[in-house]
């Protein structure tokens, strides 16, 4: 499921289950997924401006077809250890809190659909051992037959802390 | 259905703006109650919201102005005078208008709400039948009225006599047509509005018909950020084809430039409101309150053509017009207290919007009791808005404006106009949202002046272009000054490294700098060359040394998102040409972050407190953290010395220096002190040089350059020292120079 894939995908699109469909990525060993309804699209990696003195996670902004988006990279806010040189991180763009934000991951995944009425998946509360700051942007988990999904939430994975996230939790 | 609630809401916007030219009309009238030319003006809106209501069916609506036009129309043919309670009656039946117009907004029809029509047509009645008058059947007059309504328009026209009246409103017109702006007549205001836009009935409906067309904010919102992408597109191509050999394409790129900008210039345009919209609501407020607190006002606006940002405008609304309740309140006082202190009865208000470097400046001033700094101090330190040990050490200008902290009132007792204490917080709060500020000034017993400054933060502004380590940030022109650059020789003369507080000596004046690489959070650039951005902001400048500088550039603001908003480096971020984005540069922002905001220019502003003398200070610290100041035109430079350059001639110090001998004095034991200990390998010396000597003065290190008024207190008064004064809140010894000197043996 290793992810080339550069379509831009609209809500339009999806079908009338769009609560249980997710767009799906990679940070580090993490399997995320973001409802389909508050991605707005997904990018290759576009040339960030950096903000000198600016939070940690904020990698820079883009330029999104004129518009003016902010880069976090998913990595600093989940205190992983960062990308290695020479890997460039993919655009998951995100409406959260009326604003457009760019989540910046390792790599993306398909569009699953997940039948919550039939298939008897419930969404479940993250494990207690997982680290705070990844339960912290996390609304639950799904257990996918090959695979764990973390449900991001994402305004607050958007939101960044007046602290550094340097602090990784338990993990 | 939808046709209806079309002619409805088109009732209800036109309306509104009838209502408050009568509020004006009505003042204006109270004033000059024999001008023809206002009660007709006045009486045909009442005419037509009389009309139109009965056409929709608000039955109340009709009723109650129906009433008014028969008043008014008593009033128009003279059969009845114009008086306070008559106006007062009016203004009512205004406010009940405006309140059944909410209504029906609100549900469509103008039988909801609490508006006590009956109440309000039962006082127009009885006004209607007040004592003077003879007979008086206003309901039997009503078809009468209703026969005549087609002839109104040319009745007015047609009367032959000229009544004393008709002149003074012809002569009110010349006079105003005559004085444009400013105008310095609270009678000929409104007339210049009125006059200067309709010297005749039937041009007025002409004019407003061809002058103007009302459109859909939305669609003006729409089109501004369509031009916004236009601007930058525009920006892409230019610089795309500068190299480009194809004289057809460049010529069609100028041509598309050329007409972006004029495009652009237009929208903007349509953005821009004149702050007479809210001056035009003033005469009713002033009015209305000056009755209410028994004072004598005589209002005064300039400026009504000064435009502003719509939105911006809206937010200024609440602000200012909290400030005027405050002036009429607190400020200007009752006619027998001023009466008493020797001013005129009459108290001044006077409210001026001009446009000053880049920024809508708004004051109000009127000339009451003005605010005492010490009144003030001792409040805030009751309620523990300040300490007392801080109201000591506070200006009075900086005691007068803690009444923008919040809980604070001095009034003795709250009125429900002002004195909650939440007023002036809240007004600050507004204004700095919208990126503005807010100063008071005052004179105890002369009067008060408040200032609002509003950036004209316009989403397309011209900016300069810098670079800093291979990034583009862009400087808004507005804040701009001037572009300076040193090199070498005028370089190490010019500026002055203070032990980290690097200054720049620029035409007589001192400008602290500023390094963008450490603003950036990096280590500041050294070398032989230096380009220095000269900021302003608020009146105080500062210079930024930057690395390169590019050009003048158009560039569309962009906000910021919401995890950079708190930086206050920033002030939002454009797309450049190339399709890059760049960070805009917050001076303000960087200008307390950097505590630049400390040097303050001079203020020369004549209209309230007069300029304070302040020195400019070279702050030192001599043994164990006590501190002496020096003035700053004294010292010639800062060195240091090698310990083992010192060489000792006798009990004297010295070193060798510029091909000559440096005669040194210990500034702790000159000023009695006890010297530290001190194992540094270096020493900080202040050379002073004057024509005949040269001298070092060894000190510790030096702590600051500061700019401030020196209040000398004669303790701690020596040999070597004059006096002491409060300097960034310590006790510091004022160094008298020519003693000390003097104990080099050197000089007179």
């Amino acid at each position: 499921m290793a992810g080339s894939t550069l379509e831009t995908m609209s809500p339009a699109d999806a079908p009338s289950l769009a609560d249980s469909q997710y767009c799906t990525f990679w940070v580090g060993d993490l399997f995320f997924g973001v409802s389909v309804a508050a991605v707005q699209e997904v990018l290759r990696y576009q040339e960030l401006t950096a903000v000198p003195t600016g939070p940690e996670a904020v990698h820079g902004l883009i330029n999104l077809r004129g518009q003016i988006v902010t880069a976090l990279d998913l990595r600093c806010r989940l205190g992983l250890p960062p990308r290695e040189d020479g890997v460039l991180p993919m655009n998951v763009i995100v409406r959260s809190r009326g604003e457009v934000v760019s989540l910046l991951v390792d790599d993306i995944g398909d569009v699953i659909t997940v039948d919550t009425r039939t298939g008897g998946l419930t969404l479940e509360a993250a494990p207690a051992n997982v680290p705070s700051v990844v339960r912290d942007v996390v609304t639950g988990v799904l257990a996918l037959p090959d695979a764990i999904l973390l449900v991001l939430d994402a305004d607050r994975a958007a939101d960044v802390p007046a602290a550094p996230d340097t602090t990784g939790g338990t993990a | 259905m939808d046709d209806d609630a079309e002619i409805i809401a088109e009732f209800l916007v036109e309306s509104h703006e009838n209502l408050d030219q009568l509020d004006r009309d009505l003042v204006e009238l109270e004033k000059a109650p024999g001008s023809r030319e206002l009660l007709s003006s006045i009486f045909r809106t009442i005419h037509t919201i009389k009309g139109t209501s009965g056409f929709l069916a608000f039955n109340r609506l009709e009723a109650l102005t129906h009433v008014g036009e028969n008043l008014l129309s008593r009033l128009r043919d003279g059969e009845m005078e114009m008086t306070p309670q008559v106006a007062q009656v009016l203004l009512t039946m205004v406010d009940t208008v405006r309140a059944l117009l909410e209504a029906v907004e609100a549900s469509g029809s103008d039988a909801a709400g609490d508006a006590d029509v009956d109440g309000v047509v039962a006082a127009l009645k009885a006004v209607l039948e007040g004592p003077a008058e003879t007979q008086v059947v206003p309901d039997v007059e009503a078809p009468a009225d209703a026969r005549v309504e087609v002839d109104v328009p040319e009745q007015t026209t047609v009367e032959a006599p000229v009544s004393e009246s008709e002149l003074d409103a012809l002569e009110a017109r010349l006079v105003a047509e005559v004085t444009a702006d400013p105008v310095s007549d609270c009678v000929t205001v409104p007339a210049v509005d009125a006059a200067a836009d309709a010297p005749n009935e039937d041009d007025t409906t002409r004019r407003a018909v061809d002058a103007s067309v009302r459109v859909d904010v939305d669609l003006l919102d729409a089109l501004v950020q369509l031009v916004g992408e236009l601007v930058l597109t525009r920006n892409q191509v230019l610089q795309r084809t500068e190299s480009q050999d194809d004289n057809e394409l460049v010529r069609a790129v100028q041509r598309l430039d050329l007409v972006a900008s004029e495009l652009q210039e237009g929208i903007m345009k349509t953005r821009m409101q004149p702050i007479g919209q809210v001056w035009s609501k003033m005469p009713r407020i002033v009015r209305d309150l000056a009755v209410q607190l028994g004072r004598d006002v005589d209002l005064q606006m300039e400026g009504h053509d000064t435009e502003l940002d719509r939105s911006l405008l809206e937010a200024l609304k609440g602000p200012l017009t909290h400030l005027v309740r405050n002036a009429l309140d607190h400020g200007i006082e009752r006619p027998e207290d001023r009466a008493a202190a020797g001013k005129p009865v009459q108290g001044r208000l006077l409210l001026r919007a001009f446009h000053e470097s880049g920024q809508v400046v708004v004051e109000i001033s009127d000339d009451g009791a003005g605010i005492d700094p010490d009144h003030i101090a001792s409040v805030a330190v009751k309620r523990g808005v300040i300490t007392r040990e801080q109201a000591d050490r506070m200006e009075p200008r900086e005691l007068v404006n803690l009444i923008f902290r919040p809980g604070f009132s001095t009034a003795a007792e709250v009125t429900n106009v002002s004195g909650r204490g939440v007023g002036m917080d809240v007004v600050r709060t507004n204004i700095e949202r919208i990126g503005g500020t807010v100063d008071m000034q005052s004179q105890v017993g002369l009067g008060t002046t408040c200032r609002v400054r509003i950036p004209l933060t316009l989403a397309i502004i011209p900016a300069l272009v810098v670079g800093e380590q291979g990034e583009t940030y862009a400087i808004p022109q507005a804040n701009l000054v001037e572009l300076v650059r040193l090199e070498g020789e005028d370089l190490a003369r010019g500026v002055e490294n203070l032990a980290g507080a690097p200054v720049l000596r620029l035409r007589g004046h001192l400008l602290p700098l500023v390094s963008l690489a450490e603003v950036l959070g990096r280590e500041r650039p050294t070398g032989d060359a230096m380009t220095v951005v000269v900021v302003q902001n608020d009146g105080q400048r500062f210079g930024l040394c930057v690395e390169e500088v590019h050009d003048t550039q158009e560039i569309v603001v962009k906000p910021i998102g919401r995890q950079l908003k708190m930086l206050p480096t920033y002030a939002g971020a454009t797309i450049m040409g190339d399709g890059r984005v760049a960070l805009i540069l917050d001076v303000p922002g960087i200008a307390h972050a950097q505590n630049v905001a400390q040097v303050t220019e001079s203020d020369v502003d004549s209209r309230a407190v007069a300029a304070e003398d302040s020195t400019a200070l070279l702050v030192l610290e001599v043994s164990n953290g006590r501190r002496a100041a020096l003035p700053l035109r004294e010292v010639s430079r800062l060195e240091e010395f090698d310990v083992n350059r010192i060489e000792r001639s006798g009990n004297a110090e010295a070193v060798q220096y510029r091909d000559g001998i440096l005669p040194l004095v210990r500034l702790t034991s000159a000023i009695g002190l006890v010297e530290t200990v001190r194992d540094d390998e270096q020493v900080s010396v202040v050379v002073h040089e004057s024509d005949d000597h040269r001298v070092g003065i060894v000190i510790d290190r030096v702590l600051d350059v500061v700019e401030a008024a020196v209040v000398r207190s004669e303790v701690g008064r020596r040999a070597g020292v004059l006096g002491s004064a409060v300097i960034q809140d310590r006790v510091t010894d004022l160094v008298d120079l020519d003693a000390v000197v003097a104990l080099t043996g050197v000089g007179a």
